[in-house]
């Protein structure tokens, strides 16, 4: 088990395309790493750098205290699962699992006592003479874990693990592979486009947007404190409110209405700038009429649109030719076209100047 | 609408007659219409194919000859042509040889030719691959006789290109080594086929297989055998069968030593055209065509078992 560290790397695609640009990163021994970004951010290409299938163009890639940048894929002691899992379909379970011991010339018997004991831990004793066609794609999901872990690597990689799978089983595997890296303890990076998955899963998580990581953090601390804008309206199963604002004092103008400056930002704002004004619709309290006392520092509008989230509602307001929007919980929702009110809450509203979060 | 969810209306189809006859005549031109269009592409097969391999066949049997008197009065010799063909050391000659121009020309030389200019050019992209897959196809396209000619001026000893270049005076090659020369332009001239086959096989293996192995550690070798062997079982099977029986049958050699010198390089299908037509043993040579066929026909129940077996 081994951290991994990334100095500067930069990855230039014949053409010139940067996907990865002067990144550094170090993920720490035994975490579970996420790398979430829209599709093209360079999230893949990270992923497959630190695995050695692309040359870096420049800096350095570290696992354990090795500089594994211009070792081959074989000799860098990490095992990674595939997006389609790369079982191979003319072997069955035990001799898919047992490949990268046949590899490294481990005796029959002894690599296919491994292969059981691992195969056992996931569950798949009763299928090791099956041939992959022959499982269902969760199986074949653990296969894939299992061929991972019986290498005992240094680090894991997985690049969108779960994406081939059916949703509701994508939750089941969710939890699973959490329980079992948590046991494992071995270093896991993963790659995913959802950002829910990479809340759910990891301990901390890079967001990447062209090459570049824009915000590193847990998830509470991406999901609460967005860095920019860009994570921002990312993050969050609903996107998050940025509406432009100008400072009036201790207020801001937003949409015509003045709310109060955000906690975060308090003290920080000079008179008169032009800022961006963000609240997530879960923190943003609707009400169909003022509440009493407060009636500032509410976006007064019409509602637009409802829409059901299940155990809520996503009420959307017009306010002034703006749209916000506000996370109503169930039987409270109003109908479309009554008058509304969108409070949000002053210690989770963030501002944002040229893009940057405005903080302490 | 409540009806769009349950199921068909079963008695309503078996009653409408027609409803059935289209299932199995889908452009509804009947059976004698349908005929009427196949028939003139029937009569062709017949004629041109049919009756000719039956004619053989019959031939066989004969001691039908080119000239003389029993080219005016074949007699019925039955299996006579069979055993004395079994019996003639230049037959059994011919066969060895045509066994060596197979197994060289094609399984090894065109197959192993073709799958490596294949492996090398997977991933390549630009002018590098468009000018080797270009001269490799111009090598297979070209008509038989222009190469044959190309090949002659080449290996020739009174001036020869490759003397030219090697230095090596006059040196017969197509005198010193027959075998050696049409095995060599054979594989050159039929490599394209391969080469193309495993391209297109190639690009079916998937990337994460390669990539998960590599990874694993696996050395070139081991991909090959491990993940792209595996993945284009059916296409190394196929080319194998296509490509033998293609060679067995070629006569482009005789283009080139005439199956000279002294039978050297006479393989089946030389043999065949000699006896027949220079010869003149019309009948003998039928039977040796026969046998041909057989063979054919053990090589491709041979390569069809083992498609199969794959499945």
């Amino acid at each position: 088990m081994a951290a991994i560290e990334l100095r500067r790397l930069t990855k230039v695609y014949p053409g010139g395309v940067k996907a990865l640009d002067a990144l550094d990163l170090v993920i720490p021994d035994g975490e579970f790493f996420a790398l979430l970004g829209p599709s093209g951010c360079g999230k893949t290409t990270l992923l497959r750098t630190i695995a050695g299938l692309e040359t870096a163009t420049g800096g350095a890639v570290v696992i354990g205290d090795r500089d594994v940048t211009s070792v081959q894929p074989g000799g860098r002691d990490i095992a990674m699962v595939f997006q389609d899992y790369a079982l191979f379909p003319h072997m069955d379970v035990t001799d898919n699992v047992a490949y990268p011991l046949r590899i490294k010339k481990v005796a029959k018997a002894e690599r296919h006592r491994r292969a059981g004991e691992v195969a056992a831990r996931l569950g798949l004793e009763h299928l090791m003479d099956r041939r992959p066609g022959q499982l269902s794609g969760g199986q074949q999901q653990r296969v894939a874990l299992a061929r991972v872990m019986a290498t005992q690597a240094q680090a894991f990689l997985f690049d969108e693990p779960l994406s081939n799978l059916d949703a509701r089983l994508r939750l089941e595997a969710r939890t699973f592979l959490k329980k079992l890296q948590r046991e494992l303890g071995v270093t896991t990076v993963f790659v995913t486009h959802d950002q829910a998955e990479a809340l759910a899963m990891a301990d901390r998580m890079a967001v990447m947007e062209a090459g570049v990581i824009r915000q590193i953090g847990t998830p509470a601390e991406v999901f609460q404190r967005p860095a920019n804008t860009f994570v921002a309206g990312f993050i969050g199963s609903t996107p998050m409110n940025l509406l432009d604002a100008v400072v009036r004092g201790d207020t801001l103008e937003v949409a015509g209405s003045a709310v109060p400056v955000p906690d975060s930002a308090a003290g920080l704002l000079a008179d008169g700038e032009k800022v961006v004004y963000g609240v997530r619709p879960e923190y943003n309290a609707y009400a169909p009429k003022p509440a009493e006392g407060s009636s500032e520092g509410a976006l007064a509008g019409k509602v637009v649109i409802v829409e059901n989230l299940g155990a809520s509602h996503l009420v959307t307001l017009d306010v002034n030719d703006v749209t916000v929007q506000a996370v109503v919980p169930e039987g409270s929702e109003p109908a479309v076209g009554d008058d509304g009110f969108a409070a949000p809450r002053r210690d989770r509203a963030l501002v944002y100047r040229d893009g940057e979060l405005v903080t302490r | 609408m409540a009806q769009a969810t349950s199921p068909p209306d079963l008695t309503r189809e078996t009653a409408d007659p027609t409803a059935r006859r289209y299932s199995v005549d889908a452009a509804g031109l009947g059976r004698w219409r349908a005929g009427a269009f196949a028939a003139p592409a029937l009569l062709l097969i017949a004629i041109f194919l049919v009756f000719p391999a039956l004619w053989v066949l019959y031939l066989g049997l004969t001691d039908y000859r080119l000239t003389g008197a029993a080219a005016a009065d074949p007699k019925v010799v039955g299996f006579d042509n069979f055993l004395s063909a079994l019996g003639e050391p230049t037959f059994w000659n011919s066969t060895w040889l045509t066994v060596q121009f197979v197994l060289g020309s094609a399984v090894i030389g065109q197959v192993g030719l073709g799958f490596t200019i294949a492996w090398l050019l997977r991933d390549r992209r630009g002018p590098l691959k468009r000018i080797v897959e270009g001269l490799v196809i111009l090598a297979w396209i070209l008509p038989s006789a222009v190469v044959s000619f190309l090949w002659v001026a080449l290996l020739d000893a009174d001036g020869g290109t490759l003397n030219a270049l090697l230095g090596t005076g006059d040196y017969a090659w197509l005198l010193e080594h027959p075998m050696l020369s049409i095995i060599v332009f054979n594989t050159w001239r039929g490599t394209a086929f391969s080469m193309m086959l495993y391209g297109a096989a190639l690009g079916n293996v998937p990337p994460s297989h390669l990539e998960s192995a590599r990874l694993a550690g696996a050395s070139g070798w081991q991909q090959l055998r491990d993940v792209v062997f595996p993945h284009i079982k059916g296409h190394i099977l196929t080319n194998l069968l296509l490509i033998s029986l293609w060679t067995f049958n070629d006569f482009t050699p005789f283009m080139i030593t005439a199956g000279g010198p002294d039978g050297k390089s006479e393989v089946l299908a030389v043999h065949v055209y000699k006896v027949a037509l220079q010869s003149g043993q019309l009948g003998y040579g039928a039977a040796v065509s026969t046998v041909i066929l057989l063979i054919n026909l053990v090589v491709a129940v041979f390569y069809l078992r083992l498609l199969r077996s794959k499945k």
